[in-house]
């Protein structure tokens, strides 16, 4: 137990490929953390995923020993967090473990969006928040520049802003100084009964289940039985430790650090995240403020290309849902697709990972439908009811109103975009908040509907702007408006699958493009088939797949007619991957591909 | 019992020999330096001996070399050969025995020859008429060559036909058309055509991949198919068959055989059977390779590979596979009579009424017919009426 006087909590929060990783694998260096020869690029991002896309997805921990100029030895205990808006919300759970932040920007690209997101929600957090201007290495930085922009458009005093680069390791010194000399030392007491905040959890396939806690007061030692507060189930402890980042058992942990405990607990879901920690017998009463649980935000259908694979589907989402509270799932059929899982994530990036988690990690190949918002729908009945999928969306005429959410969106953009970055937000329905300027870079805040955004908005967003436009936002609430169902009807049957819900006044452009789409990608039938984009009864838009024209063998070799029968066993064969629309039958790559360009 | 019910017989002998190998081709023929036609016929006779010990108490109904390029045969072997069948069998007079031949192959006293020899129907591959399309074909000879083989034919064989490969690459309607109108001068009774089709496993499916041309689309591909059948129709000369024309009663017997699932015997490497046999039905087929055929047949009297009974299902298969085909179509009652189900123990009756409502089929008492529109879909066609067989 380190003399809490001595302990420095903190976090890094930056835009994405600011260098966050790379300057946290500075520190754990400049530390002795890991020799040189032990040290891999980014040894916090372990997710062979995160490490490949650059990104951090869960929080992770680290406590550092530093020796400072003034001879005394400290205990940094650093918190690494997600950077995407996806995962806003475990970024504010490793803050509330902390007393104070670096604010990582890049000193040739300046302020972002989610450098702008991210340090508001430490300054909630009430942290000391220490700027630093990175890869001052790079020909293009201008640190003077962005330590004004800083103050300019974050609001911070960035006069003592440290430059510093993690390639090169100039300046990482300072850093730790800065931390050991500006943060304040958490506030505790030793001798009380114990308070934890359970800050984190997870399935570690040696360790069992993993939960990451901040002691706040008293001590919490192996053998101890514990009680969490919300669930009221008690636990003994087994293990206590830390990261260095190596995992290493401590005797115990005290007031203001940060480490990890095991202790026989059956499942992740039994760790609410959030929840305090404190002695089964006469422990404390009052808990800690905790979070808000995670909600999903973006849904959508996640089938196995092949039907077969679905028990392996179900069984992967269980293992990744283990390590991810915010993940969820539960079964779904589809007429297009056949058996698989609706699943709700926190955000467009958070659905990526997991899908590519699960192809990569658990070899599945998956098709994704495309995401779909929560909608709040009042009923005729007066009932209220949220709806996950476009496929449960009651008949329209038992509809009084429908509600979506909505987002406060933040855009910055190098000006020569602005003009169509605009018109796009404009035409997804925003509504602008603010327009102001960074340097020669404009800031846009608009509120849109979540629903237009997870809808190609990123990708638009990045080719419009070729890449320089920085996005972030928050969920603001929900809005009443004139939202339909649009369904699509092959050969007059729904296809789940392709169904929407859109605005009224986009919904024919978009019920057309579908068809259109489909039209290209059914191949020709036996008989002429429609397509059709209909609001309940009413069609809006109708595409018609002419009949084949020709098929026959032209000629029929001598007596060798095992070779017709066999043509005919492989067609049988392949007809398992196609699916029956009335009297035509479709292979299902064509919804496969239709769900495709909706992604673009 | 099967053979007191069924007593003919049509037999098909294979030469898997050719001068040269056509791209489009994916028949089991080969190329070699040189062929020792002794040992050959040797062998021929050998595996003909053996089918007719199996098979002893037939009726021939017909008689057909096919290959390869069985005008390259000896006039020799193929005497020895009918009259090998016909002391085992016997062939009546109006048994029809055809020969294919390439026109390059056509020399006038070698014609006659096979004429003498008992050869009774001519069945020309001719191709094209274009010297152009039968470069592109792979074919050696030149349209003049076609024209004076037909001539030779005319003059030497009762009855003959030729071949045509249309709708290729870059062939308009236009060039059809002229080109049809030419063949039918040299017509007499019978007509081949045939689409070209890409095969996997041939010269033409690696180029046509590599896009070294382009293959006329379906519309076009339907609208010549349509036409052909509209013109030949007109001079006479009516499609009794997917690519056959004839003019009534000159259709070709042996080829009749396969589409009505009669009975038929094939001698030769690569050849297949159909045999009726004790209540059951054999199908089987020979070695394709032509040395291990030989081989083997020197060895044990025939290069049979495999043979085995099939089920009524595929049996049932089979013939609307084959049956649909024709434009008289499948005849129900043989069905009945070789499956023992009646059209409704085995078509799924919601594909049927569709089919027939979409006016693809028509159903008469005993025979289920293509009709004009059918002709041209149907594959898609004989796999949905046989989507759920059980």
């Amino acid at each position: 137990m380190s003399e809490i006087k001595k302990i420095r909590n903190f976090s890094i929060v930056a835009h994405i490929d600011h260098g966050k990783s790379t300057l946290s694998d500075r520190l754990i260096q400049a530390c002795g953390g890991l020799s040189d020869r032990e040290m891999r690029e980014q040894v916090l991002d372990s997710m062979e995923l995160e490490r490949e896309r650059g990104i951090t997805i869960k929080a992770q921990t680290v406590r550092l020993d530093y020796k400072a100029k003034d001879g005394n030895h400290y205990q940094l205990n650093f918190m690494d967090t997600p950077g995407h808006v996806d995962f806003s919300y475990e970024v504010s759970r490793s803050l509330a473990a902390c007393e104070g932040s670096l604010l990582v920007v890049d000193s040739s690209q300046g302020v972002e969006a989610q450098t702008l997101a991210n340090a508001y929600l430490a300054i909630e957090n009430n942290h000391e928040i220490i700027p630093v201007l990175n890869k001052i290495d790079l020909p293009s930085a201008e640190p003077e520049r962005i330590r004004t922009q800083i103050e300019d458009v974050v609001g911070i005093d960035a006069s003592d802003a440290i430059a510093v680069s993690a390639k090169t390791g100039e300046g990482i010194v300072d850093v730790l100084e800065a931390l050991v000399s500006r943060l304040p030392p958490p506030k505790g007491a030793a001798n009380v009964s114990l308070k934890a905040l359970l800050v984190d959890s997870w399935y570690d396939s040696y360790l069992g289940v993993v939960a990451l806690v901040r002691i706040v007061d008293g001590c919490l030692k192996p053998g101890m039985k514990l009680k969490m507060i919300a669930t009221g189930a008690i636990h003994e402890v087994d293990q206590v430790g830390v990261f260095r980042p190596k995992q290493d058992t401590v005797a115990e942990l005290g007031p203001g650090e940060i480490g990890f405990i095991t202790a026989s607990i059956k499942s992740v879901s039994d760790c609410k995240v959030g929840d305090t920690l404190t002695e089964a017998k006469n422990g404390a009463v009052e808990a800690l403020p905790g979070f808000k649980p995670t909600v999903p935000v973006v849904f959508c259908g996640l089938f196995p290309v092949d039907n077969a694979d679905y028990e392996d589907l179900r069984e992967s989402l269980g293992k990744l849902a283990l390590n991810d509270s915010s993940f969820h799932y539960e079964a779904e059929t589809s007429a297009a697709l056949g058996f698989g899982f609706r699943c709700g994530c926190l955000g467009l990036l958070h659905l990526e990972i997991v899908q590519e988690r699960l192809s990569r990690e658990f070899d599945l190949e998956l098709i994704t439908t495309a995401p779909s918002v929560v909608y709040r729908l009042h009923l005729m009945s007066g009932e209220e009811m949220t709806l996950h999928n476009p496929a449960d969306y009651p008949d329209q005429v038992q509809i009084k109103s429908v509600q979506e959410p909505w987002i406060k969106a933040t855009i910055i953009v190098p000006d020569e975009y602005l003009g169509p970055i605009l018109s796009l937000c404009t035409e997804r329905r925003g509504e602008q908040d603010q327009l102001t300027y960074v340097g020669n870079r404009a800031m846009a805040v608009y509120y849109l509907p979540l629903n237009e955004v997870v809808f190609d908005f990123y990708d638009r967003l990045k080719s419009i702007s070729r890449g320089y436009a920085s996005f972030d936002y928050e969920l603001v609430g929900y809005r009443e408006n004139d939202l339909v169902r649009v369904g699509i009807l092959v050969n007059g049957e729904p296809v789940d699958a392709l169904s929407m819900i859109v605005h009224r006044s986009s919904a024919e452009s978009r019920g057309r493009q579908i068809c259109e789409r489909l039209k290209e990608l059914i191949p020709r039938q036996l008989f002429k088939v429609p397509i059709q984009a209909a609001i309940g009864g009413k069609v809006i838009a109708r595409e018609t797949i002419s009949a084949m024209r020709k098929d026959v063998t032209a000629k029929c070799y001598g007596g060798d007619i095992t070779r017709k029968r066999k043509l005919l066993e492989k067609q049988k064969k392949g007809k398992k991957k196609m699916r029956e629309f009335g009297n035509v039958e479709i292979p299902q790559s064509a919804f496969i591909d239709a769900l495709k360009m909706s992604d673009r | 019992m099967t053979n007191k019910l069924n007593p003919y017989l049509s037999l098909y002998i294979h030469w898997p020999f050719c001068e040269t190998k056509c791209p489009y081709c994916d028949f089991n023929s080969h190329v070699r330096p040189e062929i020792d036609q002794e040992r050959w016929k040797r062998a021929l006779l050998s595996e003909l001996a053996t089918e007719s010990d199996l098979y002893p108490n037939r009726k021939i109904s017909s008689l057909f070399f096919g290959g390869g390029t069985p005008s390259l045969m000896e006039p020799d072997t193929i005497t020895a050969l009918l009259q090998a069948v016909d002391q085992h069998w016997g062939i009546g007079n109006n048994v029809e025995i055809t020969l294919e031949a390439n026109p390059n192959s056509v020399e006038k006293t070698r014609f006659k020859n096979f004429r003498s020899a008992g050869i009774n129907r001519l069945s020309i591959g001719a191709q094209s008429f274009d010297d152009k399309a039968l470069k592109f074909l792979g074919r050696t000879h030149t349209a003049r060559e076609v024209i004076a083989a037909l001539d030779i034919a005319r003059t030497t064989f009762p009855r003959y036909s030729f071949d045509l490969i249309y709708c290729r690459p870059e062939q308009s309607m236009d060039s059809w058309k002229e080109e049809l109108t030419f063949a039918l001068e040299f017509t007499n009774d019978h007509l081949s055509l045939y689409q070209l089709t890409i095969e996997r496993g041939t010269p033409f499916f690696s180029s046509h991949r590599d896009e070294e041309f382009r293959m006329p689309d379906e519309d076009t591909a339907a609208e010549q198919y349509e036409y052909t059948r509209d013109v030949l129709s007109c001079v006479g000369l009516f499609p009794y068959e997917v690519s056959n024309h004839a003019t009534p009663g000159e259709e070709c017997r042996h080829n009749l055989t396969y589409w009505r699932y009669g009975d038929y015997a094939g001698i030769g490497p690569g050849a297949h059977g159909r045999v009726s046999d004790s209540g059951n039905k054999l199908a089987y087929h020979r070695i394709s390779n032509p040395e291990n055929w030989l081989l083997q047949t020197e060895k044990m009297g025939t290069g049979l590979q495999k043979k085995n009974k099939l089920t009524p299902k595929e049996i049932l298969e089979e013939m609307v596979l084959m049956g649909l085909r024709l434009t008289e179509g499948l005849d129900l009652e043989e069905v009945k009579k070789q499956t023992g189900r009646s059209i409704e123990n085995w078509v799924n009756p919601d594909s049927l009424v569709l089919l027939i409502e979409e006016d693809l089929l028509i159903l008469t008492e005993n025979k289920l017919q293509a009709t004009q529109e059918g002709f041209l879909r149907l594959d898609s066609i004989t796999s949905m009426l046989l989507a759920n067989l059980a």
